[in-house]
């Protein structure tokens, strides 16, 4: 059924999600360390979920994150860089110092300004996909959003909309099973709370382990080809899990220790790391030529992003309206 | 020249910019549905047969969708004109227009923009409070929005044509009362006016005076402008002689205006439909009193809707809205200051 694993596409998935997942372990340290400003809202533990959706899009693809969009947003192709400068309020960040943690992204990558309005960006892909319809592309719009968004009336509408308008767009719910600290199962009565909800909108759904890169992957590959032949949306529902708290002050204490285990047991880079190894794709040794190298782009990223300058104060006043370009 | 309401006019002008630009559609409930209203109020009725129902799109009733679908859209290069019906479903809205829409350019450090136009037909018009709101100066309170209020049909034509044109989220109050469409509504305006057949835009950000005079400047927008020109008349009879100026456009404001008609005449009242408490005459208000306090010889005075609801019943209606008696009323006491 899955095709079978191409090395350098397996590599490519791995190096992506070693990225993600030391990425956001940087962050953390730089927070903790008082030296970067603002708050995060981490997906570590969520790796599987970016990579396997976003690997096979292409550059002029679209992309919509949420306030959890550092994963989404490398895997998009957001370079490393100006992810590490907008996290520092620098000028040459994504967005300019204008956006921070929460609103990263890049046009030029098709990377949407990330979303920290649960739901807001439900409605803006669909009319991302709009655009796309009536401009006769065949392009596809990849909108993450988390089990949480599935309880905002966003949510309806822009299924429904999607639906009756067979937009090329896929609707991924990364279910990590809590809106911050709620667990999902307070406030919604499904045991799946986006694909049980897709019959109501005859949109297909699926329900894949979001742990799993190929997987996921797999989801994604049948859901980018629905969409690109105009056959309308997909709803694809990743059950997975933050390793880390909501934000950053948050030390999960309302998550069951036996729930963390079980899912910390099932971490989706180790578990992919040791998947490649052991079915003799890749020899360790080149895994680790890859996180070595990785390991250097983050610290390089991180020393040119502390030095690099801040936005002048001018430019606070500027980009309320559009000044052309 | 053609002789056009401002329904008439509005309809004209998104059908001139999509025969000119194939990237612009209009997109709302029942916008143009066969055998429908075309809107609530006739603007886009007939547009569907000209354009298709590709770009002519009838939408379910989605507020969040119908504003959010316009943002992803205009980001995308299209250029979205969204019809809401009524101005009141804004509020339905509220995330898409301020978080979203206002803040997108801003947030993305200048990279992203949001060419879209939302309409919003406002004004009390004996259909209950929440049909009923002038509530364009909540929307003149949000930085990234561009908030507009034609009260001609040749300000209609060439103010809409700049806001489908424009880079920027344009919010359009258009009043129940001065369309002048096929739909007949009570108490209504006969807005029909002169408008040319070539290509024109206005500015934004240009006010027209509506009447020259001496004594007192007032400063009306959409139905009062009217009041207020009526009250002018009466009020020419006693020797009270008011220069009448129409903002057209509340963001952009044009002060400029205001400022030249005051050296004149030394005295501000300001009429608006939208309600007292923070309206945008409060905003005109205190930025007089800020820069050009020395221009002015009595306090300024502000005729708005009363602070409450819109009542139902046709007597409390006409006493919460400003009518022409109390703009009279007002600019007597003002000359007596």
């Amino acid at each position: 059924m899955s095709k079978l694993p191409d090395k350098e596409r397996m590599l490519g998935m791995y190096r992506q999600m070693y990225l993600i997942r030391k990425y956001e372990e940087r962050i953390y340290y730089l927070f903790l360390e008082g030296i970067m400003p603002g708050t995060i809202h981490q997906s570590t533990g969520q790796e599987a979920c970016a990579v396997g959706m976003l690997y096979d899009l292409r550059k002029d693809d679209c992309m919509a994150s949420t306030h959890r969009p550092a994963g989404h947003d490398l895997a998009k192709g957001v370079s490393l860089k100006s992810m590490m400068c907008e996290m520092f309020g620098k000028e040459e960040g994504c967005c300019r110092g204008k956006g921070g943690a929460m609103h990263t992204g890049d046009m030029e990558v098709g990377a949407l300004v990330a979303n920290a309005i649960v739901g807001g960006n439900l409605p803006i892909a669909a009319g991302v996909a709009l655009a796309f319809k009536m401009q006769k592309k065949d392009n596809v719009i990849v909108c993450f959003f988390g089990d949480g968004a599935t309880n905002e009336g966003s949510f309806h509408e822009s299924m429904n909309a999607a639906a009756i308008w067979k937009l090329p767009v896929i609707y991924v719910c990364e279910n990590n099973l809590y809106s911050a600290t709620t667990s999902i199962a307070l406030t919604c009565n499904m045991p799946n709370p986006a694909a049980d909800r897709a019959a109501s909108y005859a949109i297909p759904a699926e329900i894949v382990d979001g742990n799993d890169v190929l997987k996921v992957n797999e989801a994604a590959t049948r859901a980018i080809n629905r969409a690109r032949a105009g056959e309308g949306p997909t709803i694809i529902e990743l059950k997975t899990y933050r390793h880390g708290g909501h934000s950053r002050n948050d030390a999960c204490q309302y998550r069951p220790k036996d729930e963390e285990k079980h899912w910390f047991d099932r971490d989706p880079v180790k578990n992919f790391r040791n998947y490649l190894i052991s079915k003799k794709l890749v020899v360790e040794q080149e895994l680790k030529t890859v996180e070595k190298a990785i390991e250097l782009e983050i610290d390089e990223a991180v020393e040119y992003a502390q030095n690099a300058p801040f936005p002048q104060i001018e430019s606070a006043l500027t980009d309320v309206y559009w000044e052309g370009k | 020249m053609a002789l056009l309401s401002i329904a008439d006019a509005l309809k004209s002008a998104i059908a001139e910019e999509m025969r000119r630009d194939p990237l612009v559609f209009c997109l709302g409930q029942d916008v143009d549905i066969p055998g429908g209203m075309g809107g609530a109020f006739t603007v886009t009725k007939g547009l569907g047969e000209e354009f298709g129902y590709e770009r002519v799109l009838n939408t379910p009733i989605s507020e969040i969708m119908l504003a959010g679908v316009s943002v992803g859209s205009a980001m995308m290069g299209m250029r979205p004109v969204a019809d809401l019906q009524y101005s009141d479903f804004l509020f339905c809205m509220m995330d898409q227009l301020v978080n979203q829409a206002a803040k997108m350019c801003y947030m993305s450090g200048g990279k992203v923009h949001v060419p879209m136009v939302m309409r919003a037909p406002c004004g009390a018009s004996n259909r209950g409070a929440q049909h009923a709101q002038s509530p364009e100066s909540l929307f003149t309170h949000v930085p990234g929005l561009k908030v507009i209020c034609p009260s001609t049909a040749y300000d209609a034509k060439g103010l809409m044509k700049q806001a489908i044109r424009d880079d920027n989220p344009v919010l359009v109050l258009e009043h129940k009362l001065l369309y002048g469409g096929k739909r007949k509504e009570k108490d209504a305006i006969s807005t029909i006016g002169e408008v040319p057949d070539e290509d024109y835009v206005i500015e934004f950000g240009k006010a027209a005076v509506r009447r020259e005079g001496k004594d007192i400047t007032i400063v009306a927008n959409l139905l009062m402008s009217y009041k207020t020109l009526e009250a002018a008349e009466l009020l020419e009879q006693e020797g009270i002689s008011c220069e009448v100026i129409d903002p057209r456009t509340l963001v952009p404001f044009d002060y400029e205006t205001v400022v030249n008609s005051l050296k004149k005449t030394g005295r501000l009242m300001i009429v608006h439909e939208d309600n007292y408490n923070c309206g945008w005459g409060a905003q005109l208000g205190s930025w007089v009193a800020e820069n050009q306090i020395f221009l002015l010889d009595a306090p300024i005075v502000r005729v708005a809707a009363y602070d409450t609801p819109i009542p139902f019943s046709p007597v409390l209606e006409n006493y919460v809205i400003p009518s022409k008696e109390r703009i009279v009323e007002e600019a007597r006491k003002l000359m007596k200051v």
